[in-house]
């Protein structure tokens, strides 16, 4: 298993640079991985981000569709927030699992 | 023997950094054939997956998969219940020739593939115009079946040729999909 440090504090990844457990995450973690992925968070993001780990907790197997009718943004302003696969590139960010859905 | 070949690569060595290779899979162009439910399903499945890996993806749509992108069908599409060994095996093959049965199985699938919270062929269409792909239409067989522009969903963006289809395709890591 991986981890990687961040403040100190000792993060748990997979493989692919996804938290293991959602309750480590932070707005630093947030901040540097949407760095990686040249994104700039705004609040539009963490409404996402924080909308998906809700769901998330509550046990929901997400996919696009979903995050589409969160009524937050729709597919379109989906796609355009987090470009490179916008729901895998947004569950990194919010400490979540990669997402597993097909569709 | 060249010794070589079984030599590991040299930079297999070198602790590599977290950061993933790079994909080499950019962009799918599917061409989707065929009208039957399951088929549009699995090209729409295949493109919208592709956008959501952050690949780009193209879609063209001839003969018969036409219906897919045509206004009137695309919310109505059949799976073959004869001719279609696969479809309940143990049942006589009259019994799918009844009038009323494709319907129904064709609907009861829709409804399977409802609770897997696969939406129907016009939305899957919408979300994948939403996710930056790309539809098109042939040209070849829209004449052939007498539609046109206007017969289309609005993501419809062009009736183009086959030549047209292939330019689509341009670029490293460019791969077609036939259905």
């Amino acid at each position: 298993m991986d981890t990687t440090t961040m403040n100190g504090q000792q993060i748990e990844v997979n493989e692919e640079g996804y938290m293991k457990d959602p309750a480590q995450w932070t707005k630093e973690w947030a901040n540097q991985i949407a760095a990686e992925h040249e994104i700039t968070l705004t609040d539009k993001h963490f409404e996402v981000l924080n909308w998906l780990r809700e769901k998330q907790a509550e046990g929901v197997s997400l996919n696009i569709r979903k995050v589409g009718k969160s009524g937050i943004v729709d597919i379109k302003q989906f796609y355009a927030l987090f470009p490179g696969g916008p729901l895998k590139v947004s569950s990194k960010i919010a400490g979540i699992p990669k997402p597993v859905s097909c569709v | 023997m060249n010794e070589t070949l079984n030599k590991e690569p040299v930079t297999s060595n070198v602790a590599t950094p977290a950061k993933k290779k790079e994909d080499t899979v950019k962009k799918v162009v599917i061409i989707c054939s065929k009208g039957t439910l399951e088929d549009v399903y699995a090209a729409l499945i295949m493109a919208n997956g592709a956008l959501a890996d952050g690949r780009d993806a193209k879609m063209f749509f001839t003969f018969f998969g036409l219906d897919a992108i045509t206004t009137a069908k695309a919310d109505h599409l059949h799976t073959a219940t004869v001719g279609n060994p696969a479809f309940m095996p143990s049942m006589p093959t009259m019994v799918g020739g009844l009038p009323g049965f494709e319907k129904f199985a064709s609907y009861m699938m829709q409804k399977q593939m409802d609770k897997l919270d696969i939406p129907h062929v016009t939305e899957f269409i919408e979300m994948i115009d939403a996710g930056g792909g790309e539809i098109y239409a042939c040209k070849l067989a829209a004449d052939m079946f007498k539609l046109e522009k206007k017969d289309f969903l609005p993501e419809v963006k062009d009736i183009i040729t086959v030549s047209d289809m292939y330019a689509l395709a341009d670029g490293e890591g460019s791969h077609f999909i036939f259905i």
